[in-house]
């Protein structure tokens, strides 16, 4: 009782400091990125398909913030001629490397922490978590961060409407249909809560938007 | 009156409803799913097939296939050895999206390379 009248005040805390503190977008706004280089992303979780999984489903809500996305497996594949064949050496090229070859104004650096199913006495669900990087190749200034998961328990209808909700409810279609790759669309969630403009904490619109300089 | 009230409220929703559903900038058609079968290690020709039928699609809608979309095709025309092909739809990325021209011209160049 004691414990939880302790622990009480510490959740409000934490609930607050997470709503209080407004993201710092001054080097984003200044350096007005163009067009992203979407490297593979790092998995630190135990499923191989996660890297590719992952890295396919980027491209929408990037493309749709307003900038120009690079194409995801022609850059691998000139990753790959280059000797470069795993995402963790191609995280470790330098940004001026990855500026003169592909000539994109800033890189997406994503790591995904979790991809596959999660199993409970009573239920399996899919989920899917990622962080990440956007880093400006010019300069070399990290630009913004964040972080988003998903998860295939959340078919109610508590994901909210708009882009978000289309996701969801597209992914659970999806994920009925073919069930032996149901972590694929579960991605594609997670990829619309991370890179989506518009959002609290979210990424700045693009050029290519009507909402670009928006906040 | 009632009922004229009523049909104007009704078309006010209406028009509000479909303001509200924001059209994307771009019409994907396949272009995610077939990404991520080119990374699976599928038949290219299949994914080429997919791809210049949705590409119809697309322009009889008079629509703007996303970024990426005809630089993808580009790739699958070059690893099944249609040179041609694979400059043309590197062209035509660089002309849809200038943003792009850099990283074209060093496939051109680097296929270019490969042929000679």
């Amino acid at each position: 009782m004691k414990l939880a009248a302790c622990l009480l005040p510490a959740l409000f805390f934490v609930g607050c400091a997470h709503q209080g503190q407004p993201y710092d977008y001054t080097a984003f706004k200044a350096a007005q990125p163009k067009s992203i280089l979407v490297l593979p992303p790092l998995n630190n979780s135990p499923e191989v398909k996660a890297t590719y999984g992952m890295l396919s489903q980027l491209s929408y809500p990037l493309a749709e913030a307003g900038y120009y996305v690079l194409p995801v497996a022609a850059v691998d594949e000139t990753f790959k001629q280059n000797g470069l064949a795993n995402a963790a050496d191609i995280h470790n090229v330098s940004t001026r490397k990855l500026h003169e070859i592909f000539g994109a104004d800033a890189a997406l650096y994503v790591t995904v922490t979790k991809y596959g199913s999660v199993y409970t006495v009573l239920n399996s669900e899919v989920v899917v978590a990622a962080e990440a990087r956007l880093v400006d190749l010019r300069t070399g200034t990290v630009l913004w961060d964040g972080k988003a998961s998903a998860s295939s328990a959340e078919q109610n209808n508590n994901s909210g409407g708009g882009l978000i909700g289309a996701l969801v409810a597209a992914a659970v279609k999806q994920i009925i249909h073919t069930s032996t790759d149901a972590s694929y669309p579960i991605a594609g969630v997670a990829s619309g809560r991370l890179m989506s403009a518009g959002g609290s904490n979210g990424i700045l619109y693009g050029p290519r938007s009507a909402n670009y300089g928006k906040p | 009156m009632m009922r004229r009230l009523a049909l104007a409220v009704g078309v006010a929703v209406a028009l509000v409803g479909c303001k509200h559903q924001q059209p994307t900038l771009y019409q994907w058609e396949n272009y995610q799913p077939q990404v991520y079968q080119y990374f699976k290690g599928e038949s290219p020709e299949a994914q080429i097939a997919v791809l210049e039928k949705d590409l119809q699609k697309i322009s009889a809608e008079g629509r703007m296939p996303p970024p990426g979309y005809h630089a993808h095709l580009g790739l699958l025309y070059s690893v099944t050895n249609r040179p041609q092909q694979m400059a043309a739809e590197f062209e035509a990325e660089k002309k849809l999206f200038p943003e792009s021209a850099a990283y074209m011209d060093f496939l051109l160049k680097n296929t270019k390379k490969a042929v000679q």
